[in-house]
């Protein structure tokens, strides 16, 4: 790729290939490989194209709040924070939409969308303030807004439910459940926000900076980079990576309930870390990310299909898988 | 429970003794230590008498540390052995030699901050009574030892509290709390001073009547002239000799330590120097490190800061980089600059080398193009989109211009030697194209050879039109390549040198002198 022909007079240089490739970055998408086939040797109608294609479609939410928290992550912090976040906004969309039915019919549909970008962004900004300028470890801070939130949806619905507008629902179906070219929606859009963020990451010096200061804060520091600024914006684009995922998320149930996104946070953080993002910080892995999320889906698919395991056990392998894979990271450094 | 010593009798020892009959209470042979494939410490044998006070000097990185490190379980050899009265002892961690009876005085402070000073001094190993931590005996205890070392500090003072100097007492109290047999000593007296110094070569002197074997790591010449009976040097990891103390003067241990005439390691002295000002520092306080600092360093020459650990040289650039809270006027070619952060302080002309190259200069697991351009990305690139091809050229042209050794582009920094982590760190600092560029400890931990290549590139970059503040807690590097040297102490500056003045004991009259302990005592750091 580079032209590296230029190599130094006295001292011998090896040409280098550009692609030097580890296991952070292979590894989930081995997994992945590992557990079709494993999953096709359980039950054979697992890797039927309907199967599979339910299967990525659940798993988007996960895929587009995990590529945020790649950010988040990879910049040294932590946002536990995103499943109540997440139902926050969709009930805060799903009453603006209301509201506006009435008055602006189906155009309620886009505005109440931009809305909940708005809303998102706005509730990762002030996480991200909180940690950064407030310094706030990332733990704590996200765990009391974490708590805000859950609170703000379970006021809003009254402890009940906020359901959609009938006059909407019909139109606002296909942002879950339509197709553009035999692909589901919700596949393309986190096709493209993985696109987007890995863009970022890998193309920007953003990128750079956000690794920079998750690898080593004091480093970052001494070159110039304001740790302020970096750690707040991956905050806030979490934010917005929850927003669009809540986006995708009114259709399906069409409605918000003080339960929706409860334990979000753990897959969330599980799939970034299967997808060979260190926890501690450094460089974030946005492919793998998505991988991730697509694992944890297809476990749960599989414990449904294959009645070796209780289906209400999903959460407790999550939270092994989680374990595992933090001691593989330990023990690999 | 793991065994204390994993012992081995060797069939065939043959004993030394010295001309007392003793045995040496350790016995070290062939000893080596290799980081990855960086070899520190190369085949260093060491006999080690009971009663005798052996020092053990060298440059920076020549393996003093290391060698130490092995003795007391603080690093296992790669090789070599160590025998205590013929048997062969193997250390994996520091309680190992402790039981054995040696034990370490180590340079860095390592006490627990927020516990008290007796906490501190019985770590690991409170006194019980009935079952409970018996706090009263402790503090009886502790309040006794330390009065021993002529430290006054109360021993339910929490150590956050109390000055360096003290810090150093408790930490050399703690080591002294059991007999050993061998006490290791690593530069304790670097952040001491005059009376405390005293106090301490006498607790030394009196370790050695007692009949234990110390041995003592100094830069400080005069002092291993005064207390070793022994010396023993090592160059870049290997032993030169071991000499009797009464034998060599402190010239000679220098030349021995350096390997070569000093006249070769430093770059000629330059004559031409603007009386332009280039940095311009006013009244800068750093609250807690520096008051009221107020210097000028002249365009195009080589200013050096002298002073102990701890006077606040860091600190004072740390405050005008923005990299800690300070307040003062600074001005540089005649333009205020805003102190409040790095990255103003690095647009307006003042580039910085940190002295923790490892911790906070370069990201070790990173490779080097991205380390290279982590000061200067927007330079690099503009606009939205990286540019690496930009950036790869920038590494091969630094890698040549700075002499980097290395087998190929693709490894990380953490990957490169001492000398060639500071060259990359020198050439990241000089692509924000400084107009000002202070280098902190500029060979810290470096080889010979690369140690002079630095001096070099010192004189190259002023000889660009570049000002160069150099920060340094070796005189002989600072007196080797600067004009003028500005020494601080206790975050003061208390005078300069120059020319004629320009001397050793100079500078360490302005570091060290006219203080009482008292003064002291109210200096937190």
């Amino acid at each position: 790729m580079e032209d590296m022909s230029a190599v130094v007079g006295s001292t011998p240089l090896r040409q280098e290939r550009e692609w030097n490739i580890g296991w952070a970055d292979v590894g989930p998408f081995l997994a992945l490989l590992a557990l079709l086939v494993i999953g096709f040797v359980i039950n054979p109608d697992f890797l039927s194209a309907t199967n599979l294609g339910n299967v990525i479609t659940r798993s988007a939410f996960i895929a587009i709040i995990a590529v945020g928290a790649t950010f988040v992550i990879s910049s040294g912090g932590l946002d536990l924070s995103v499943g109540s976040m997440a139902a926050f906004i969709t009930g805060i969309t799903i009453m603006f939409m209301n509201s506006m039915a009435p008055e602006w019919g189906l155009a309620a549909i886009p505005a109440g969308m931009v809305v909940a970008i708005v809303v998102g962004t706005a509730c990762g900004l002030m996480n991200g303030l909180i940690v950064t300028v407030g310094k706030i470890e990332p733990f704590i801070a996200t765990l009391g807004t974490m708590g805000i939130f859950r609170a703000l949806i379970t006021y809003m619905s009254d402890g009940g439910t906020i359901p959609i507008a009938r006059s909407l629902r019909e139109a606002y179906r296909p942002v879950y459940f339509g197709t553009i070219g035999g692909v589901s929606v919700p596949i393309l859009i986190s096709i493209a926000v993985a696109a987007v963020a890995s863009f970022a990451l890998y193309k920007m010096k953003y990128g750079r900076k956000c690794a920079a200061v998750g690898a080593n804060e004091d480093v970052a520091r001494y070159s110039g980079i304001s740790i302020i600024k970096t750690r707040t914006i991956a905050y806030a684009i979490q934010g917005t990576c929850v927003a669009i995922a809540a986006i995708c998320y009114v259709p399906r149930l069409g409605a918000a309930t003080p339960t929706t996104g409860v334990l979000w946070e753990l897959q969330v953080i599980t799939a970034v870390v299967i997808g060979g993002t260190a926890l501690r910080g450094g460089k974030g892995h946005v492919w793998g990310t998505v991988a991730g999320a697509v694992i944890l889906e297809l476990i749960a698919n599989l414990m449904v299909l294959s009645d070796f395991v209780s289906e209400y056990l999903v959460a407790g392998v999550q939270g092994v898988i989680i374990i595992i894979a933090m001691l593989i990271q330990r023990f690999s450094k | 429970m793991s065994t204390v010593l994993s012992v081995q009798r060797e069939r065939d020892d043959v004993r030394s003794v010295d001309r007392h009959g003793h045995h040496p209470v350790l016995r070290a042979q062939g000893m080596s230590k290799d980081y990855g494939p960086v070899t520190v410490l190369s085949d260093v044998s060491l006999d080690i008498f009971p009663g005798e006070i052996h020092a053990i000097i060298g440059e920076n990185g020549a393996g003093k540390s290391t060698f130490m490190r092995l003795l007391s379980g603080y690093a296992e050899p790669t090789s070599g052995t160590m025998t205590i009265a013929g048997l062969k002892v193997v250390f994996s961690k520091p309680e190992h030699a402790q039981r054995a009876g040696i034990v370490l005085v180590h340079q860095e402070i390592l006490l627990a901050d927020g516990l008290t000073v007796a906490e501190n001094l019985f770590l690991g190993r409170e006194l019980m009574r009935n079952g409970m931590v018996d706090d009263r005996t402790m503090r009886r205890l502790a309040t006794e030892k330390l009065s021993q070392l002529g430290c006054h500090v109360k021993p339910n003072a929490l150590v956050r509290e109390i000055s360096l100097a003290d810090r150093q007492l408790v930490q050399i109290a703690r080591a002294l709390l059991d007999e050993y047999k061998l006490v290791i000593f690593d530069e304790p007296t670097a952040v001491l001073t005059g009376d405390e110094v005293e106090r301490l070569l006498a607790i030394i002197l009196q370790l050695k009547e007692q009949g234990a074997a110390v041995l003592y790591i100094s830069h400080r010449l005069d002092e291993v002239q005064r207390l070793a009976d022994k010396v023993s040097i090592l160059r870049d990891g290997k032993l030169v000799g071991t000499y009797p103390g009464s034998g060599l003067t402190q010239m000679d241990m220098a030349r021995l330590m350096v390997g070569r005439d000093f006249a070769a390691l430093y770059p000629g002295k330059r004559s031409e120097t603007s009386e332009d000002p280039s940095l311009e520092v006013r009244g800068l306080v750093v609250p807690g490190y520096a008051k009221d600092v107020s210097f000028t360093a002249r365009k195009g020459e080589i200013l050096g800061f002298a002073g102990m650990i701890g006077a606040g040289r860091t600190e004072v650039f740390e405050g005008i980089m923005g990299l800690r809270a300070a307040s003062g006027s600074v001005m540089l070619d005649g333009k205020t600059i805003d102190i409040r952060s790095p990255r103003a302080a690095m647009d307006a002309g003042i580039g910085y080398l940190t002295e923790d190259r490892k911790g906070k200069g370069l990201l070790l697991h990173e490779r080097l193009g991205p380390n290279l351009t982590l000061s200067s990305l927007s330079r690099f690139h503009p606009g939205l989109m990286m540019r690496r091809a930009r950036e790869q050229t920038a590494l091969v042209d630094a890698v040549d211009a700075y002499d980097i050794r290395l087998k190929t582009l693709g490894v990380n920094a953490g990957q490169l030697s001492g000398g060639n982590q500071q060259k990359l760190l020198l050439a990241k600092v000089l692509m924000t194209r400084p107009s000002l560029v202070v280098i902190d400890e500029p060979t810290r931990g470096i080889d010979i050879a690369n140690k002079a290549q630095i001096y070099a590139f010192i004189h190259q970059l002023v000889g660009e039109g570049r000002t160069c503040i150099v920060i340094s807690s070796e005189m002989q590097e600072l007196i080797g390549i600067c004009d003028r040297i500005l020494v601080m102490r206790e975050g003061r500056i208390t005078g300069e040198v120059s020319g004629e003045t320009m001397t050793e004991h100079e500078i360490a009259l302005l570091a060290t002198s006219n203080m009482t302990t008292r003064d002291k005592r109210g200096w937190k750091t």
